[in-house]
């Protein structure tokens, strides 16, 4: 009988779903290098909280970590985007409700979030790899706790959890397709809009699984030049 | 307080027992699988080898959403037919959780020395009494933490299957949010939901680490 379907390839560059598909890859990118912003400074503070002598801010730090890891990512989406500017009353939240591109940064905020618990697990693993004789050493310099995080011991964990680092950096790509579920129209979204239009799905998503792997693919090289740069000569890097 | 969540609340436990299912099926089928796979990366055939670790590295380099999208059109033109979105779902977990699973199992057999077995043999145990008594226990003990931190993962993927309508928690919850517009009860609830299974099964995973690290395992 052989397959009942007319493959037809050709909405991968024919005008206007090529360009689409472009358009998805751009905004993909943009989404992802804004929320890893986010995700990298939050993540070092809430990462750096959680190893410090303050009960308290250990406290809260280990709860943001625990409350965004442990409830998943398209449900934290939902809330922001939905409950979110209810939050700010029922006047305030209608004018939130109208600002242009709200989807988009919403997007950014919430995987910013998100990532930012994922990398301070990375960073209290990385501070728990320093021995303890480092702290003891720096601080018998004569620096005082913050300098000591400051100038030594942050930049030293982020010499050493590179390796997790790039791959949270990945996964921020990946994770940024859910944004489709709010009418964000990255990759994902423009692959499901053109089987929309067309009813050739299969096609658009193949195409948009294949510009998936050469944007990993891109990072993972890029990353790489990077992790040997600031690569700790005489640890283990990823091989 | 809740009272959207309340005047709904069999329908959208309905949904969490769709997601619970989900679950059930992906972990079956995925932890079968990934323990396949896994002997398939450590494999000295590279027939075997090359095309498994392709298709692992693959599939850990594609968004969930854009793999339960294409098994979604894939699926009817294989089949002949439409298929449901419940079970085209849970065939792209099954495959896609079987990559994560699979490095699991990769990284617990390999944990496994020759000097252990060899210790064994050289006790007199026979090869399926090694594997049974020696070699599975103690890998499966190694490899426990991460299978459950991974079980987790899944059960918040599943609510990826939202975006071929299927009717589980997240999805239901969206529903009746379009009736109610309760947004912050409804998603408050769900995230609630959500965190106990989660963070329970997380703490689960810490303590046979803990456990682990202290028989000197891991």
């Amino acid at each position: 009988m052989g397959f009942a379907y007319d493959f037809d390839w050709g909405v991968l560059w024919r005008q206007p779903y090529g360009m689409w598909l472009l358009e998805g890859l751009w905004l993909t990118i943009k989404i992802g290098f804004q929320a890893w912003i986010i995700a990298l400074f939050l993540g070092i503070l809430v990462g750096t909280l959680r190893v410090t002598p303050w009960r308290w801010l250990r406290f809260f730090s280990t709860a943001y970590t625990e409350v965004f890891r442990n409830i998943p990512f398209l449900v934290q989406l939902f809330f922001w985007y939905y409950a979110g500017p209810m939050v700010f009353g029922e006047h305030l939240g209608r004018q939130i409700n109208q600002i242009m591109g709200l989807n988009y940064y919403v997007a950014i905020f919430a995987l910013g979030l998100y990532t930012a618990s994922r990398v301070a697990e990375h960073m209290r693993a990385g501070f728990a790899s320093i021995s303890r004789d480092q702290y003891q050493a720096v601080l018998s310099t004569g620096m005082t706790q913050y300098q000591m995080y400051r100038y030594v011991i942050i930049p030293y964990a982020l010499r050493i959890i590179m390796p997790p680092l790039t791959t949270e950096f990945l996964t921020i790509f990946k994770n940024s397709s859910i944004a489709m579920t709010i009418g964000v129209a990255e990759i994902t979204f423009m692959s499901y809009r053109i089987d929309a239009e067309t009813f050739h799905g299969l096609e658009a998503t193949t195409g948009a699984m294949f510009i998936y792997l050469v944007l990993g693919l891109t990072v993972v090289r890029i990353m790489g030049i990077i992790e040997s740069k600031f690569k700790i000569p005489g640890m283990i890097g990823r091989e | 307080m809740f009272d959207a969540v309340v005047r709904n609340i069999y329908f959208l436990l309905g949904g969490f027992g769709v997601t619970l299912q989900l679950t059930i099926f992906a972990l079956a089928g995925g932890i079968a699988l990934g323990a396949l796979v896994g002997l398939a990366r450590i494999s000295r055939n590279k027939w075997i080898y090359q095309p498994i670790t392709l298709y692992v590295n693959f599939l850990r380099n594609m968004p969930l959403i854009l793999v339960i999208f294409w098994f979604y059109f894939v699926m009817p033109i294989i089949a002949g037919r439409p298929l449901n979105p419940f079970l085209s779902a849970v065939i792209s977990f099954i495959i896609f959780e079987a990559t994560y699973f699979g490095e699991i199992f990769r990284a617990g057999y390999q944990s496994i020395s020759k000097d252990l077995t060899s210790a064994a043999y050289s006790t007199g145990l026979t090869y399926s009494q090694t594997a049974r008594y020696i070699l599975i226990p103690i890998a499966f003990r190694r490899m426990l933490p991460s299978l459950i931190t991974q079980s987790i993962v899944t059960f918040q993927d599943t609510s990826l299957a939202f975006v071929i309508g299927l009717q589980e928690f997240v999805r239901r919850t969206s529903i009746v949010d379009n009736l109610e517009v309760r947004s912050i009860q409804l998603f408050g609830f769900v995230a609630i939901v959500f965190f106990i299974f989660c963070f329970t099964g997380s703490k689960i995973s810490r303590y046979f680490e803990e456990k682990g690290r202290k028989l000197g395992m891991i």
